[in-house]
Protein backbone atom coordinates (compact mmCIF):
# COMPACT_ATOMS: atom_id res chain seq x y z
CA UNK A 1 0.00 0.00 0.00
CA UNK A 2 1.11 3.67 0.16
CA UNK A 3 0.74 5.47 3.14
CA UNK A 4 0.62 9.50 3.16
CA UNK A 5 0.35 11.29 5.94
CA UNK A 6 0.22 15.38 6.92
CA UNK A 7 -0.81 17.13 9.99
CA UNK A 8 -1.62 19.97 7.62
CA UNK A 9 -4.83 19.06 5.35
CA UNK A 10 -3.84 20.92 2.67
CA UNK A 11 -0.33 19.45 2.17
CA UNK A 12 -1.92 15.94 2.68
CA UNK A 13 -4.71 16.84 -0.42
CA UNK A 14 -1.14 17.82 -2.79
CA UNK A 15 0.04 14.90 -1.37
CA UNK A 16 -2.84 12.28 -2.17
CA UNK A 17 -2.70 13.19 -5.80
CA UNK A 18 1.03 12.21 -6.08
CA UNK A 19 0.38 9.16 -4.25
CA UNK A 20 -3.08 8.15 -5.86
CA UNK A 21 -0.89 8.03 -9.32
CA UNK A 22 2.05 5.64 -7.87
CA UNK A 23 -0.19 3.70 -6.17
CA UNK A 24 -1.93 2.90 -9.20
CA UNK A 25 1.27 2.54 -11.71
CA UNK A 26 2.28 -0.14 -7.99
CA UNK A 27 -1.32 -1.98 -8.67
CA UNK A 28 -1.96 -0.55 -5.04
CA UNK A 29 -4.71 1.12 -2.50
CA UNK A 30 -3.73 4.98 -1.11
CA UNK A 31 -4.66 5.04 2.09
CA UNK A 32 -4.84 8.66 3.83
CA UNK A 33 -3.64 8.75 7.61
CA UNK A 34 -5.41 10.65 10.45
CA UNK A 35 -3.35 10.35 13.74
CA UNK A 36 -5.89 11.48 16.50
CA UNK A 37 -9.35 11.72 17.13
CA UNK A 38 -11.76 10.20 14.24
CA UNK A 39 -12.76 12.95 12.09
CA UNK A 40 -15.25 11.27 9.73
CA UNK A 41 -15.49 14.90 7.54
CA UNK A 42 -12.22 14.63 7.29
CA UNK A 43 -11.87 11.23 5.95
CA UNK A 44 -14.84 11.72 3.49
CA UNK A 45 -12.36 14.53 2.36
CA UNK A 46 -9.22 12.77 1.81
CA UNK A 47 -11.29 9.88 0.26
CA UNK A 48 -12.81 13.08 -2.33
CA UNK A 49 -9.27 14.54 -2.46
CA UNK A 50 -7.92 10.78 -4.12
CA UNK A 51 -7.63 8.31 -0.70
CA UNK A 52 -8.33 5.04 -1.72
CA UNK A 53 -9.44 4.49 2.33
CA UNK A 54 -8.73 6.14 5.32
CA UNK A 55 -6.52 4.63 8.33
CA UNK A 56 -7.34 6.61 11.88
CA UNK A 57 -4.90 5.98 14.15
CA UNK A 58 -7.22 6.89 17.30
CA UNK A 59 -5.63 8.76 20.24
CA UNK A 60 -6.55 11.18 23.03
CA UNK A 61 -3.11 12.57 22.41
CA UNK A 62 -3.06 16.41 20.42
CA UNK A 63 0.34 17.27 21.16
CA UNK A 64 2.50 16.66 18.17
CA UNK A 65 5.88 14.61 19.45
CA UNK A 66 7.73 12.72 16.99
CA UNK A 67 8.59 10.39 19.52
CA UNK A 68 4.75 9.04 19.78
CA UNK A 69 3.55 9.76 16.16
CA UNK A 70 6.53 7.93 14.97
CA UNK A 71 5.13 4.73 17.10
CA UNK A 72 1.92 4.99 15.62
CA UNK A 73 2.70 5.13 11.87
CA UNK A 74 5.19 2.14 12.67
CA UNK A 75 2.20 0.28 13.49
CA UNK A 76 0.14 1.07 10.94
CA UNK A 77 2.34 0.63 7.78
CA UNK A 78 2.62 -2.99 9.48
CA UNK A 79 -0.70 -3.32 9.89
CA UNK A 80 -1.39 -2.27 6.23
CA UNK A 81 1.75 -3.91 5.02
CA UNK A 82 2.76 -0.70 3.44
CA UNK A 83 5.97 -0.27 1.43
CA UNK A 84 5.81 3.58 0.13
CA UNK A 85 5.51 6.33 2.84
CA UNK A 86 4.77 9.60 2.00
CA UNK A 87 5.15 12.28 4.26
CA UNK A 88 4.19 16.53 4.16
CA UNK A 89 7.41 18.07 5.01
CA UNK A 90 6.77 20.79 7.15
CA UNK A 91 8.83 21.14 10.26
CA UNK A 92 6.68 18.26 12.03
CA UNK A 93 6.66 15.91 9.64
CA UNK A 94 10.53 16.32 8.32
CA UNK A 95 11.61 15.27 12.31
CA UNK A 96 8.86 12.93 12.38
CA UNK A 97 10.25 11.33 8.61
CA UNK A 98 13.63 11.01 9.84
CA UNK A 99 12.86 8.92 12.86
CA UNK A 100 10.40 6.85 11.48
CA UNK A 101 13.22 5.86 9.41
CA UNK A 102 15.59 5.60 12.14
CA UNK A 103 13.06 3.05 13.97
CA UNK A 104 12.97 1.37 10.99
CA UNK A 105 16.46 1.32 9.52
CA UNK A 106 15.36 2.00 6.36
CA UNK A 107 15.91 4.67 3.46
CA UNK A 108 14.28 7.99 3.48
CA UNK A 109 14.85 11.13 1.24
CA UNK A 110 13.57 14.61 2.86
CA UNK A 111 11.83 17.07 0.82
CA UNK A 112 11.96 15.94 -2.55
CA UNK A 113 10.67 18.25 -5.18
CA UNK A 114 9.58 15.76 -7.11
CA UNK A 115 8.86 11.77 -6.84
CA UNK A 116 8.26 9.13 -9.17
CA UNK A 117 8.56 5.26 -10.59
CA UNK A 118 11.60 4.26 -12.70
CA UNK A 119 12.23 0.47 -13.23
CA UNK A 120 9.21 0.08 -10.83
CA UNK A 121 11.38 1.30 -7.67
CA UNK A 122 10.44 4.74 -5.90
CA UNK A 123 12.78 7.61 -7.45
CA UNK A 124 13.32 11.29 -6.23
CA UNK A 125 14.93 14.50 -7.05
CA UNK A 126 15.99 16.94 -4.28
CA UNK A 127 17.82 20.24 -4.64
CA UNK A 128 21.02 20.21 -2.81
CA UNK A 129 24.00 22.46 -2.41
CA UNK A 130 21.85 25.28 -1.88
CA UNK A 131 20.15 24.81 -5.05
CA UNK A 132 23.52 24.45 -7.29
CA UNK A 133 22.28 21.23 -8.02
CA UNK A 134 19.31 18.61 -7.63
CA UNK A 135 19.93 14.95 -6.82
CA UNK A 136 18.37 12.40 -8.48
CA UNK A 137 18.18 9.12 -5.94
CA UNK A 138 16.22 5.56 -5.91
CA UNK A 139 15.62 3.97 -3.09
CA UNK A 140 16.40 0.13 -3.63
CA UNK A 141 14.84 -1.24 -0.55
CA UNK A 142 11.21 -0.87 1.28
CA UNK A 143 9.61 0.02 2.98
CA UNK A 144 10.88 3.88 1.54
CA UNK A 145 9.92 7.11 3.59
CA UNK A 146 9.66 10.29 1.88
CA UNK A 147 8.73 13.74 2.41
CA UNK A 148 7.34 16.50 0.04
CA UNK A 149 7.03 19.73 0.96
CA UNK A 150 3.77 21.84 -0.19
CA UNK A 151 2.62 23.21 -3.13
CA UNK A 152 4.98 20.96 -5.05
CA UNK A 153 2.01 18.83 -6.58
CA UNK A 154 -1.41 20.52 -7.10
CA UNK A 155 -4.29 18.39 -5.35
CA UNK A 156 -7.01 16.45 -7.54
CA UNK A 157 -9.89 18.27 -8.15
CA UNK A 158 -12.37 17.08 -5.11
CA UNK A 159 -14.87 14.54 -6.04
CA UNK A 160 -17.29 14.36 -3.45
CA UNK A 161 -18.83 11.01 -5.32
CA UNK A 162 -15.82 8.77 -4.35
CA UNK A 163 -15.97 6.54 -1.89
CA UNK A 164 -13.71 4.50 0.19
CA UNK A 165 -13.48 2.45 3.53
CA UNK A 166 -12.43 4.24 6.98
CA UNK A 167 -10.71 2.31 9.61
CA UNK A 168 -10.40 3.56 13.19
CA UNK A 169 -7.42 1.48 15.57
CA UNK A 170 -6.32 2.22 18.86
CA UNK A 171 -2.46 1.45 19.53
CA UNK A 172 -0.64 1.22 22.91
CA UNK A 173 1.64 3.74 22.11
CA UNK A 174 4.60 4.15 25.08
CA UNK A 175 4.93 8.03 26.16
CA UNK A 176 8.15 10.12 25.39
CA UNK A 177 10.32 10.80 28.07
CA UNK A 178 9.81 14.44 26.85
CA UNK A 179 7.18 16.91 27.49
CA UNK A 180 5.76 19.83 25.95
CA UNK A 181 5.32 22.52 28.30
CA UNK A 182 4.06 25.39 25.97
CA UNK A 183 3.09 26.00 22.42
CA UNK A 184 2.10 29.51 21.51
CA UNK A 185 1.63 31.10 17.84
CA UNK A 186 4.23 32.56 15.82
CA UNK A 187 4.48 35.78 15.70
CA UNK A 188 2.93 37.24 11.90
CA UNK A 189 2.28 39.77 10.00
CA UNK A 190 0.44 37.88 7.28
CA UNK A 191 2.68 38.17 5.00
CA UNK A 192 2.87 35.54 1.85
CA UNK A 193 5.99 36.03 0.29
CA UNK A 194 5.92 33.13 -1.62
CA UNK A 195 2.74 34.31 -3.62
CA UNK A 196 4.18 37.43 -4.16
CA UNK A 197 4.99 38.71 -7.41
CA UNK A 198 6.91 41.52 -6.94
CA UNK A 199 9.37 41.53 -3.57
CA UNK A 200 11.77 44.05 -2.08
CA UNK A 201 14.11 42.38 0.21
CA UNK A 202 16.03 44.02 3.11
CA UNK A 203 19.43 42.67 5.11
CA UNK A 204 22.14 43.72 7.23
CA UNK A 205 22.86 46.71 5.49
CA UNK A 206 20.13 48.26 7.38
CA UNK A 207 21.34 50.54 10.65
CA UNK A 208 17.43 50.90 12.00
CA UNK A 209 14.50 48.78 12.60
CA UNK A 210 12.50 52.14 11.10
CA UNK A 211 14.71 52.09 8.36
CA UNK A 212 12.52 49.43 6.57
CA UNK A 213 9.74 51.57 5.85
CA UNK A 214 12.46 52.76 3.24
CA UNK A 215 11.85 49.06 1.34
CA UNK A 216 7.89 48.93 2.22
CA UNK A 217 8.24 52.45 0.37
CA UNK A 218 9.36 51.61 -2.84
CA UNK A 219 7.77 48.14 -3.08
CA UNK A 220 4.33 50.33 -2.39
CA UNK A 221 5.82 52.57 -5.49
CA UNK A 222 5.94 49.34 -7.71
CA UNK A 223 2.82 48.29 -6.48
CA UNK A 224 4.37 44.58 -5.32
CA UNK A 225 3.80 46.04 -1.29
CA UNK A 226 5.44 42.30 -0.41
CA UNK A 227 8.72 43.18 1.73
CA UNK A 228 11.03 40.14 2.66
CA UNK A 229 14.06 40.22 4.22
CA UNK A 230 17.14 38.01 4.76
CA UNK A 231 17.71 35.87 7.98
CA UNK A 232 19.64 38.09 10.63
CA UNK A 233 16.53 40.50 10.09
CA UNK A 234 14.24 38.10 10.98
CA UNK A 235 15.87 35.72 13.45
CA UNK A 236 18.46 37.06 14.74
CA UNK A 237 16.91 41.37 15.30
CA UNK A 238 13.42 39.81 14.78
CA UNK A 239 12.67 43.69 13.07
CA UNK A 240 10.15 41.67 10.84
CA UNK A 241 8.39 38.99 11.34
CA UNK A 242 9.53 35.38 10.43
CA UNK A 243 6.87 35.33 7.20
CA UNK A 244 9.06 37.86 5.67
CA UNK A 245 12.44 35.53 5.61
CA UNK A 246 13.39 34.69 2.42
CA UNK A 247 16.42 31.88 2.66
CA UNK A 248 17.10 28.27 2.92
CA UNK A 249 15.55 27.77 6.45
CA UNK A 250 12.86 30.52 5.74
CA UNK A 251 10.58 31.09 2.40
CA UNK A 252 11.80 29.89 -0.84
CA UNK A 253 10.45 32.66 -3.58
CA UNK A 254 10.15 33.13 -7.45
CA UNK A 255 8.42 36.65 -7.92
CA UNK A 256 8.94 38.14 -11.37
CA UNK A 257 10.81 41.35 -9.51
CA UNK A 258 12.91 40.71 -6.49
CA UNK A 259 14.78 43.96 -5.34
CA UNK A 260 17.37 43.07 -2.63
CA UNK A 261 18.92 45.91 -0.52
CA UNK A 262 21.54 45.71 2.02
CA UNK A 263 21.40 41.98 1.18
CA UNK A 264 25.16 40.83 0.93
CA UNK A 265 24.22 37.54 -0.80
CA UNK A 266 24.85 34.75 1.32
CA UNK A 267 24.49 31.22 -0.17
CA UNK A 268 21.54 30.35 2.09
CA UNK A 269 19.47 33.39 0.88
CA UNK A 270 20.34 32.80 -2.85
CA UNK A 271 18.59 29.81 -2.53
CA UNK A 272 15.52 31.25 -1.50
CA UNK A 273 15.56 33.75 -4.33
CA UNK A 274 17.00 32.03 -7.21
CA UNK A 275 14.32 31.01 -8.72
CA UNK A 276 13.03 34.82 -9.17
CA UNK A 277 12.56 36.96 -12.46
CA UNK A 278 14.22 39.26 -12.35
CA UNK A 279 16.68 40.44 -9.54
CA UNK A 280 17.83 43.47 -8.67
CA UNK A 281 20.55 43.97 -6.23
CA UNK A 282 21.82 47.46 -4.17
CA UNK A 283 24.62 47.02 -2.31
CA UNK A 284 27.61 50.19 -1.21
CA UNK A 285 30.50 47.08 -1.47
CA UNK A 286 31.60 46.15 -5.17
CA UNK A 287 32.65 43.24 -4.21
CA UNK A 288 28.99 42.03 -2.29
CA UNK A 289 28.21 38.30 -3.47
CA UNK A 290 24.45 39.15 -4.27
CA UNK A 291 26.04 40.87 -7.48
CA UNK A 292 26.89 37.34 -9.02
CA UNK A 293 23.17 36.14 -8.86
CA UNK A 294 21.35 39.91 -9.67
CA UNK A 295 20.75 40.86 -13.49
CA UNK A 296 20.78 44.47 -12.41
CA UNK A 297 22.67 46.37 -9.29
CA UNK A 298 23.49 49.35 -8.62
CA UNK A 299 26.31 49.94 -6.20
CA UNK A 300 25.46 52.60 -3.79
CA UNK A 301 24.41 53.42 -0.15
CA UNK A 302 21.15 52.12 0.10
CA UNK A 303 20.01 55.26 2.42
CA UNK A 304 20.79 57.33 -0.86
CA UNK A 305 19.57 55.03 -3.57
CA UNK A 306 16.38 53.75 -1.93
CA UNK A 307 14.36 57.49 -1.72
CA UNK A 308 15.65 58.01 -5.42
CA UNK A 309 14.50 54.42 -6.89
CA UNK A 310 11.53 54.85 -5.28
CA UNK A 311 10.57 58.95 -6.98
CA UNK A 312 12.25 57.33 -10.09
CA UNK A 313 9.83 54.73 -10.15
CA UNK A 314 7.02 57.00 -9.75
CA UNK A 315 7.77 59.41 -12.04
CA UNK A 316 8.06 56.06 -14.15
CA UNK A 317 4.64 54.84 -13.40
CA UNK A 318 2.89 57.28 -12.50
CA UNK B 1 27.39 15.47 31.87
CA UNK B 2 28.64 13.48 28.96
CA UNK B 3 27.78 15.91 25.79
CA UNK B 4 28.03 14.00 21.96
CA UNK B 5 28.54 17.09 18.96
CA UNK B 6 27.57 15.22 15.40
CA UNK B 7 29.66 17.53 13.38
CA UNK B 8 30.11 17.05 9.58
CA UNK B 9 32.49 18.19 6.92
CA UNK B 10 30.83 20.00 3.66
CA UNK B 11 32.28 21.53 1.11
CA UNK B 12 31.78 25.58 0.97
CA UNK B 13 28.86 25.91 -0.99
CA UNK B 14 29.13 29.35 -2.19
CA UNK B 15 32.38 28.38 -3.61
CA UNK B 16 30.81 25.46 -5.81
CA UNK B 17 30.66 26.17 -9.57
CA UNK B 18 28.73 24.09 -12.33
CA UNK B 19 30.58 23.16 -15.30
CA UNK B 20 28.99 25.01 -18.10
CA UNK B 21 29.49 22.37 -20.64
CA UNK B 22 28.62 18.99 -18.85
CA UNK B 23 26.12 20.59 -16.63
CA UNK B 24 27.39 18.64 -13.24
CA UNK B 25 28.52 20.57 -10.16
CA UNK B 26 32.46 20.84 -9.97
CA UNK B 27 33.04 18.89 -6.40
CA UNK B 28 36.67 18.75 -6.33
CA UNK B 29 38.99 21.14 -5.15
CA UNK B 30 36.55 22.66 -3.36
CA UNK B 31 37.28 23.89 0.36
CA UNK B 32 36.31 21.92 2.97
CA UNK B 33 34.60 22.75 6.64
CA UNK B 34 32.64 22.25 8.96
CA UNK B 35 28.85 22.73 8.68
CA UNK B 36 28.15 26.38 9.50
CA UNK B 37 25.22 25.15 12.42
CA UNK B 38 27.16 22.25 13.57
CA UNK B 39 29.28 24.70 15.31
CA UNK B 40 26.52 26.31 16.76
CA UNK B 41 25.71 22.90 18.29
CA UNK B 42 29.66 22.51 19.47
CA UNK B 43 29.10 25.84 21.02
CA UNK B 44 26.16 25.01 22.81
CA UNK B 45 28.23 21.93 24.04
CA UNK B 46 31.01 23.81 25.69
CA UNK B 47 28.37 26.29 27.31
CA UNK B 48 26.91 23.10 29.29
CA UNK B 49 29.96 21.84 30.29
CA UNK B 50 30.89 25.34 31.63
CA UNK B 51 28.00 25.28 33.96
CA UNK B 52 28.08 21.37 34.77
CA UNK B 53 31.68 19.72 34.00
CA UNK B 54 32.07 16.41 32.13
CA UNK B 55 33.47 15.84 28.94
CA UNK B 56 32.30 16.45 24.81
CA UNK B 57 33.50 13.94 22.67
CA UNK B 58 32.37 14.91 18.32
CA UNK B 59 31.97 12.18 16.24
CA UNK B 60 32.42 13.16 12.64
CA UNK B 61 31.69 10.53 10.15
CA UNK B 62 33.98 11.63 6.60
CA UNK B 63 37.56 10.94 5.18
CA UNK B 64 40.46 11.27 6.78
CA UNK B 65 41.45 15.10 5.64
CA UNK B 66 38.68 15.65 8.01
CA UNK B 67 40.32 15.25 10.97
CA UNK B 68 42.19 18.51 10.16
CA UNK B 69 38.27 19.51 10.91
CA UNK B 70 38.13 17.84 14.22
CA UNK B 71 40.95 19.49 15.16
CA UNK B 72 38.79 23.10 14.96
CA UNK B 73 36.21 21.69 17.44
CA UNK B 74 38.44 20.29 19.75
CA UNK B 75 40.32 24.11 19.56
CA UNK B 76 37.21 25.25 20.41
CA UNK B 77 36.62 23.08 23.31
CA UNK B 78 35.84 19.08 22.48
CA UNK B 79 37.89 16.93 24.62
CA UNK B 80 38.12 13.99 22.40
CA UNK B 81 37.68 13.54 18.38
CA UNK B 82 36.29 10.53 16.91
CA UNK B 83 36.23 9.86 13.08
CA UNK B 84 34.75 7.49 11.01
CA UNK B 85 35.88 6.45 7.66
CA UNK B 86 32.91 5.77 5.89
CA UNK B 87 32.63 3.01 3.46
CA UNK B 88 32.58 3.82 -0.59
CA UNK B 89 28.59 4.16 -0.80
CA UNK B 90 26.92 5.50 1.99
CA UNK B 91 23.34 7.15 2.59
CA UNK B 92 21.48 8.64 5.75
CA UNK B 93 21.24 4.60 7.36
CA UNK B 94 24.57 3.98 6.59
CA UNK B 95 25.54 7.25 8.09
CA UNK B 96 23.37 6.96 11.25
CA UNK B 97 24.37 3.33 11.74
CA UNK B 98 27.67 4.07 12.00
CA UNK B 99 26.55 7.08 14.61
CA UNK B 100 24.93 4.91 16.87
CA UNK B 101 27.55 2.71 16.96
CA UNK B 102 30.44 5.12 17.46
CA UNK B 103 28.20 6.35 20.12
CA UNK B 104 27.42 2.95 22.12
CA UNK B 105 31.01 2.71 22.27
CA UNK B 106 31.84 5.77 23.94
CA UNK B 107 29.36 4.30 26.11
CA UNK B 108 27.23 7.29 29.06
CA UNK B 109 26.04 9.85 27.70
CA UNK B 110 23.73 12.50 28.43
CA UNK B 111 23.23 14.80 25.58
CA UNK B 112 23.27 14.20 21.48
CA UNK B 113 23.54 17.67 19.91
CA UNK B 114 23.57 17.90 16.45
CA UNK B 115 23.15 21.00 13.84
CA UNK B 116 19.37 21.15 12.66
CA UNK B 117 20.70 20.79 9.24
CA UNK B 118 24.05 20.20 7.24
CA UNK B 119 24.48 23.18 5.01
CA UNK B 120 25.41 21.07 1.87
CA UNK B 121 22.28 18.79 1.91
CA UNK B 122 20.03 20.64 4.20
CA UNK B 123 18.03 17.62 4.56
CA UNK B 124 17.80 17.74 8.60
CA UNK B 125 17.42 13.84 8.57
CA UNK B 126 20.58 12.58 10.60
CA UNK B 127 19.98 14.32 14.19
CA UNK B 128 16.07 12.83 14.31
CA UNK B 129 16.84 9.66 12.65
CA UNK B 130 20.01 9.14 14.88
CA UNK B 131 17.37 9.36 18.13
CA UNK B 132 15.01 7.16 16.56
CA UNK B 133 17.62 4.43 15.85
CA UNK B 134 19.17 4.80 19.16
CA UNK B 135 15.23 5.23 21.04
CA UNK B 136 16.12 8.40 22.55
CA UNK B 137 13.67 11.26 23.14
CA UNK B 138 14.63 13.89 20.41
CA UNK B 139 14.22 18.14 20.45
CA UNK B 140 14.77 19.34 16.96
CA UNK B 141 15.31 23.15 15.96
CA UNK B 142 16.02 24.43 19.36
CA UNK B 143 16.46 28.24 19.38
CA UNK B 144 17.97 28.41 23.65
CA UNK B 145 18.43 25.53 25.67
CA UNK B 146 18.02 25.52 29.72
CA UNK B 147 20.31 22.71 31.18
CA UNK B 148 19.81 21.36 34.29
CA UNK B 149 21.11 18.71 36.43
CA UNK B 150 18.85 16.20 35.32
CA UNK B 151 16.61 17.70 32.69
CA UNK B 152 17.05 20.39 29.57
CA UNK B 153 14.24 22.26 28.48
CA UNK B 154 14.56 24.06 24.66
CA UNK B 155 12.41 26.81 23.27
CA UNK B 156 12.07 25.58 19.63
CA UNK B 157 10.51 27.45 16.40
CA UNK B 158 8.21 25.14 14.40
CA UNK B 159 7.26 27.77 11.90
CA UNK B 160 4.01 28.54 12.50
CA UNK B 161 4.20 28.01 16.51
CA UNK B 162 7.03 28.23 18.81
CA UNK B 163 7.54 25.10 21.09
CA UNK B 164 8.76 24.87 24.69
CA UNK B 165 10.10 20.98 25.17
CA UNK B 166 10.95 19.69 28.06
CA UNK B 167 13.30 16.06 28.17
CA UNK B 168 15.26 13.88 30.66
CA UNK B 169 18.53 12.23 29.82
CA UNK B 170 19.74 11.19 27.27
CA UNK B 171 18.20 13.19 24.59
CA UNK B 172 19.09 14.21 20.96
CA UNK B 173 18.81 18.19 20.42
CA UNK B 174 19.46 19.43 17.31
CA UNK B 175 19.24 23.29 17.16
CA UNK B 176 19.13 26.28 14.88
CA UNK B 177 21.54 28.84 14.07
CA UNK B 178 20.11 31.61 16.34
CA UNK B 179 20.88 29.59 19.37
CA UNK B 180 24.57 31.19 20.05
CA UNK B 181 27.75 32.82 18.63
CA UNK B 182 30.53 30.18 17.88
CA UNK B 183 33.72 31.03 19.56
CA UNK B 184 36.92 31.48 17.86
CA UNK B 185 39.74 29.46 19.61
CA UNK B 186 42.45 31.31 20.52
CA UNK B 187 45.92 30.96 19.41
CA UNK B 188 46.73 28.48 22.78
CA UNK B 189 44.18 26.38 22.35
CA UNK B 190 44.72 25.36 18.99
CA UNK B 191 48.12 24.93 19.55
CA UNK B 192 46.81 22.54 22.69
CA UNK B 193 44.27 20.90 20.20
CA UNK B 194 47.06 19.03 18.90
CA UNK B 195 47.32 17.40 22.12
CA UNK B 196 43.99 16.10 22.02
CA UNK B 197 42.87 12.17 20.93
CA UNK B 198 41.23 11.77 17.85
CA UNK B 199 40.05 7.77 17.46
CA UNK B 200 40.41 7.17 13.93
CA UNK B 201 38.41 4.11 12.33
CA UNK B 202 36.97 2.90 9.22
CA UNK B 203 33.44 2.05 8.94
CA UNK B 204 34.09 -2.24 8.29
CA UNK B 205 35.68 -2.25 12.15
CA UNK B 206 32.24 -0.75 13.75
CA UNK B 207 30.16 -3.31 11.33
CA UNK B 208 30.67 -4.42 8.42
CA UNK B 209 28.41 -5.23 5.05
CA UNK B 210 26.18 -1.55 5.76
CA UNK B 211 25.01 -1.03 2.37
CA UNK B 212 22.35 2.30 1.63
CA UNK B 213 19.54 2.05 1.06
CA UNK B 214 19.18 4.73 -1.37
CA UNK B 215 21.77 5.40 -4.49
CA UNK B 216 22.06 8.35 -6.15
CA UNK B 217 21.29 8.03 -9.92
CA UNK B 218 22.76 11.13 -10.94
CA UNK B 219 23.69 14.80 -9.80
CA UNK B 220 22.76 17.65 -11.99
CA UNK B 221 23.78 20.58 -12.11
CA UNK B 222 21.99 23.74 -12.21
CA UNK B 223 23.42 26.99 -13.10
CA UNK B 224 22.24 30.38 -13.01
CA UNK B 225 22.33 32.48 -15.88
CA UNK B 226 22.15 36.11 -14.76
CA UNK B 227 22.65 39.03 -16.65
CA UNK B 228 25.04 40.51 -14.08
CA UNK B 229 24.71 44.18 -15.14
CA UNK B 230 26.04 46.20 -12.24
CA UNK B 231 26.04 50.57 -12.21
CA UNK B 232 28.58 51.58 -10.42
CA UNK B 233 28.61 55.50 -11.48
CA UNK B 234 26.75 58.44 -10.53
CA UNK B 235 23.86 56.81 -8.22
CA UNK B 236 20.87 59.34 -9.93
CA UNK B 237 22.12 58.35 -13.58
CA UNK B 238 22.42 54.47 -12.23
CA UNK B 239 19.38 54.84 -10.77
CA UNK B 240 17.46 56.03 -13.86
CA UNK B 241 19.34 53.31 -15.90
CA UNK B 242 17.88 51.09 -13.43
CA UNK B 243 14.37 52.27 -13.96
CA UNK B 244 14.82 52.18 -17.81
CA UNK B 245 16.26 48.51 -17.73
CA UNK B 246 13.40 47.37 -15.22
CA UNK B 247 11.10 48.96 -17.88
CA UNK B 248 12.15 47.20 -20.76
CA UNK B 249 12.27 43.32 -18.93
CA UNK B 250 8.15 44.74 -18.15
CA UNK B 251 8.18 44.61 -14.30
CA UNK B 252 7.09 48.01 -13.54
CA UNK B 253 3.99 48.27 -14.32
Amino acid sequence: MVLVYSDDKKITFELLNKGNEIAKELGEKLIAIIIGKPDDTLSQEYISYGADNVFVAETDIDQFKAEEYSVYLENIIKETGSETIIIGSNKNGKELASRLAGRLDVGCIIDCTNIYLKDKKLTTERVVYSGNAIAVEQFNSSPAVVTVPSKVFDPLPKDDKRKGDITKKKFDVEKSASKILKVQEMKTEGVNVEDAEIIVSCGRGFKNKEDIKMVQELADAIKGKTVGCSRPIAADLKWLSEDHWIGLSGHKVKPKLYIAAGISGQIQHIAGMRDSGIIVAINKDPEALIFKSADYGIVGDLYEVLPKLTSAVKDKIG
Amino acid sequence: MNIIVCAKQVIDVSEMKVDSSTKKPILQGIPQKISDIDKNAMEEAIKIKEKHGGKITVITIGPSDAKERIKELLAMGADEGVLVAPPDKFDYFVVSNLLAIAIKNIGEYDIILCGEASIDMFSGQAGPRLAGLLGIPQITYAQNLAVDKDKVTADRNMGDTAVTTESSFPVLITVTKEINEPRLPSLMQILGAANKPINEMTADSLKSGLNPKVEMLELKGVSMERKNIVYKDDIDESVGKLVDSLAKEGVLR
